[in-house]
């Protein structure tokens, strides 16, 4: 019965989609306000409805329903409930469903929130929200239907996979889909208004947030993301390059690019068409980034391998969509007045070079994710991995973070390099010092640049706050501030792992003690222990630094046994200088076991500093939307005063 | 900003603009190209890499079958030597490190390293089965059955 509901519930959201888009249209031509009128409950409508039809799906999940075939692929009635819940959404069908569920709401709350565009212009923007939507219900409906049931009920479930049993990993999926919807929103906004003709610097501002939004959900995913791979597939990396981690940095960085030059256009009104495109662009990645995990047209851990019809679906939408909004935008663009002028020398003009920059990265990235695929199509097999991307992003990198540097000192409109060189030298200072010590150090190129580039960018991140008073400063510039330091920190943190950390692999008897950078670790015992759904051998480690008191490690090798596998478990010492990382191998001859301990000094960083861009991003999103307030109130405050006085005179 | 610049018709700074930005686009693009070429891992199976070695030194990637009772672990406990085979060739691979949980002797698995002058392959990383979701994406096709016609589609 539960599962009948969400599918009714799914079906009459999707038909208000394509009421949404047809009436969207159609009001959007006219000048009938009975159509126009049914546009925004439609969309709130739509939203209610998609929101209860993912509730039936986790409650299913809750209750471990066998007679559901999803449930009974991805579930297991012994597992924990956290991960039961997870589980809704840890698979193809269920992620689609969440996806089309945040966009409802999203779609939702621009119908009952946005008051700031021109009332055409709103409804081109949700006609075109209900169009996307509508590909992705027709997608679940006829593909991939979340709520099918078995013929007969499932004895017991497959399971979950148990490496995606992790707590950070079961919110990762969601964290990152909000981020894809939010470019979704930005999208719509867009295509809105580049049909209604009216980009303006309040188009800007009422896209700004949910650019915002989703590049802050994007951040924190990503860096989570990061992490979960660094502790738990156990090989002391953080960053693979795998297709699929590429899959979230792609629309990160069309929609870091996107978040500036909505600032400049919202500012200064300048960036009109730039701004737009980079609007379909970030989009675009997120299809891409769908398409690729989803189709299983990679296989990595988090992939599902599944049939090819999926892909298809997901490839002709994203040519529905992309070719759409690009074709509609060749026609248009012409038609976008050219915006306010700047020098290059400028805010604005550091901006555009930022913006430059970021999308050659992205250029990067992207042809090294397909490369391998369009290759395989030819029959040769190959790999792409650091070796093309370190090298090859950094060459676009180091600009960027020069710029980065030097952009916030800039003045609006027209600056001359001369007024800004002060903070500039002081930071250059710092990053030659960094740059001698860390050749002194005897490391590789890109770590002495990273370390050399961080140091100097911190300073120069924080210098713009030099003379101004603190209290009064506006949340976004601390938002800035913060972000940018964010980055260096960051940076710091990935040159200080690559250039200095110590690898230890060795085969210890209990009792032996053997050693990594500064740490003494003696192997003191290994015994089994069992969890919910699995068993395992835990050593015990005793990890001394530089001869101080002792702390206790305990790695895992977990067998799972629903579904039979075998994962490892590391065990992490965090200090304020680094972390010490170990993980317990396979049973070695002579009662001997393989460990493996690594030292990675300021690792921590990485994640810090995502940390921080994340955070920076939120006071922005925070300042922005407290002045959206403020100026809507005094707006109705003078309209009420130009009322007061009409009234006297008449 | 000189003269000249704030001569530029507004026209032309959009222009220039858009010019700029592809230029470096392209640019990219170009780089990128060249930089595939020359740095993409080539995936081998054993039958090519004997008959056409990479240069020593150059990362790829070793995919097979680990012959059966060819695993030896090394005196240190933490070294391994093993054989990937493919019915018609055989590698040695040299791996030091903790193995992944699946990898066992006849079965499938990704070695990424290097080949040595001496004919032995040096891995860094292995890549084995994990489970029917993790599957790395050269050894999909790489049951026994499928070995040969794949030895056939990429040795052309």
């Amino acid at each position: 019965m539960i599962a009948e509901l969400g599918l009714a519930a799914l079906w009459m959201a999707a038909a208000l989609a394509a009421l949404q888009l047809v009436s969207g249209v159609l009001a959007a031509r006219s000048d009938n306000l009975e159509i126009a009128a049914t546009v925004r409950p439609a969309a709130v409508m739509q939203g209610v409805l998609c929101a209860f039809s993912f509730a039936m799906l986790v409650w299913l999940f809750a209750r471990t329903d066998l007679s559901v075939k999803l449930v009974a692929a991805n579930s297991h009635s012994l597992k924990p409930m956290i991960y039961k819940l997870a589980g809704s959404w840890g698979n193809h069908e269920g992620s689609m469903l969440l996806w089309v569920t945040v966009m409802g709401a999203a779609g939702g709350l621009i119908a009952l929130l946005e008051r700031r565009l021109p009332e055409r212009t709103m409804q081109a923007t949700l006609a075109t929200q209900g169009f996307v939507a509508l590909g992705f219900y027709a997608f679940l409906l006829f593909s991939s239907n979340p709520f099918e049931r078995l013929p007969m009920p499932a004895v017991e479930g497959n399971g979950l996979n148990p490496l995606l049993q992790d707590i950070g990993l079961a919110f990762h999926p969601p964290t990152l889909y909000l981020g894809y919807v939010g470019l979704s929103v930005a999208f719509s906004f867009a295509v809105g208004a580049l049909v209604t003709r009216a980009v303006t610097p309040d188009f800007a501002r009422a896209m700004r947030p949910w650019v915002l939004g989703a590049w802050i959900f994007l951040t924190v995913g990503i860096t989570a993301g990061s992490y979960w791979a660094y502790y738990e597939l156990g090989w002391g990396g953080w960053w693979f390059w795998d297709p699929v981690e590429n899959a979230s940095l792609m629309p990160w960085l069309a929609a870091t690019a996107l978040l500036h030059s909505v600032s400049v256009l919202a500012a200064r009104d300048a960036l009109r068409a730039w701004t737009i495109m980079l609007g379909v662009v970030a989009f675009s990645m997120s299809m891409v980034g769908t398409f690729l995990v989803r189709s299983g047209i990679l296989t990595s851990v988090h992939a599902f391998a599944v049939d090819p019809e999926r892909g298809t679906f997901i490839l002709v939408l994203l040519a529905i969509y992309i070719g759409g909004a690009l074709a509609v935008f060749g026609l248009r663009a012409g038609t976008i007045s050219e915006g306010e002028r700047f020098a290059l020398v400028s805010r604005e003009g550091a901006l555009v070079v930022n913006n430059v920059l970021l999308s050659a990265i992205l250029g990067v990235v992207l042809l090294g994710t397909l490369y391998p695929l369009l290759t395989e199509a030819f029959g040769v097999r190959v790999s792409v991995g650091p070796p093309y991307f370190d090298p090859v992003g950094a060459l676009f990198v180091v600009p960027m973070l020069l710029v980065m540097a030097a952009g916030p000192f800039l003045r609006w409109r027209r600056d001359r390099v001369g007024r800004v060189q002060k903070p500039l030298i002081l930071a250059g200072v710092v990053a030659i010092a960094a740059f001698v010590a860390a050749i002194a150090s005897g490391i590789g190129v890109l770590p002495i640049l990273g370390l050399a580039l961080g140091a100097g960018l911190a300073v120069a991140s924080v210098l713009p706050l030099r003379g101004r008073n603190l209290r009064r400063l506006p949340l976004a510039t601390w938002g800035m501030v913060i972000a940018h330091l964010g980055i260096a920190l960051s940076l710091l943190g990935m040159a200080s792992d690559s250039a200095y950390s110590l690898e230890k692999l060795a085969a210890v008897a209990v009792g032996d003690v053997t050693g990594v950078g500064p740490w003494q670790i003696q192997l003191a015992a290994v015994e089994p222990v069992s969890g919910p759904n699995w068993t395992a051998l835990e050593a015990n480690l005793l990890a001394s630094y530089r001869g101080g008191e002792p702390i206790t490690l305990a790695p895992q090798a977990r067998s799972f046994w629903q579904p039979v596998q075998e994962t490892t478990e590391s065990a992490l010492a965090t200090r304020w200088n680094g972390q010490l990382y170990a993980v317990l191998g396979k049973a070695a001859e002579g009662g001997r076991w393989q460990v493996r301990l690594w030292w990675k000094p300021f690792v921590t960083l990485i994640w810090l500093g995502g940390m921080m861009i994340a955070l920076g991003g939120l006071l922005a999103l925070l300042g922005r939307l407290r002045d959206d307030l403020r100026r809507r109130t005094v707006q109705r405050k003078a309209a009420e005063r130009r009322a007061d006085r009409a009234e006297l005179t008449a | 900003m000189t003269a000249a610049e704030r001569r530029l018709a507004p026209k032309h700074q959009r222009l220039a603009l858009v010019v700029g930005a592809l230029v470096v686009l392209i640019f990219a693009a170009v780089l990128a190209t060249w930089a595939l070429r020359s740095q993409a891992s080539l995936f081998y199976v054993p039958s090519q890499i004997v008959k056409d070695p990479p240069a020593a030194g150059h990362a790829v990637r070793l995919g097979g079958m680990v012959e059966t009772g060819s695993l030896v672990t090394r005196e240190d406990g933490v070294t391994i030597d093993f054989v990937v085979g493919d019915g018609t060739a055989r590698v040695p691979v040299r791996y030091s490190g903790i193995v992944p949980d699946l990898f066992v002797e006849g079965s499938g698995v990704v070695a990424e390293g290097r080949m040595q002058a001496n004919g032995t392959f040096f891995a860094d990383t292995l890549l084995a089965k994990h489970d029917e979701n993790y599957v790395p994406r050269e050894l999909e096709d790489m049951t026994a059955a499928q070995k040969k016609a794949m030895v056939a589609e990429t040795t052309r």
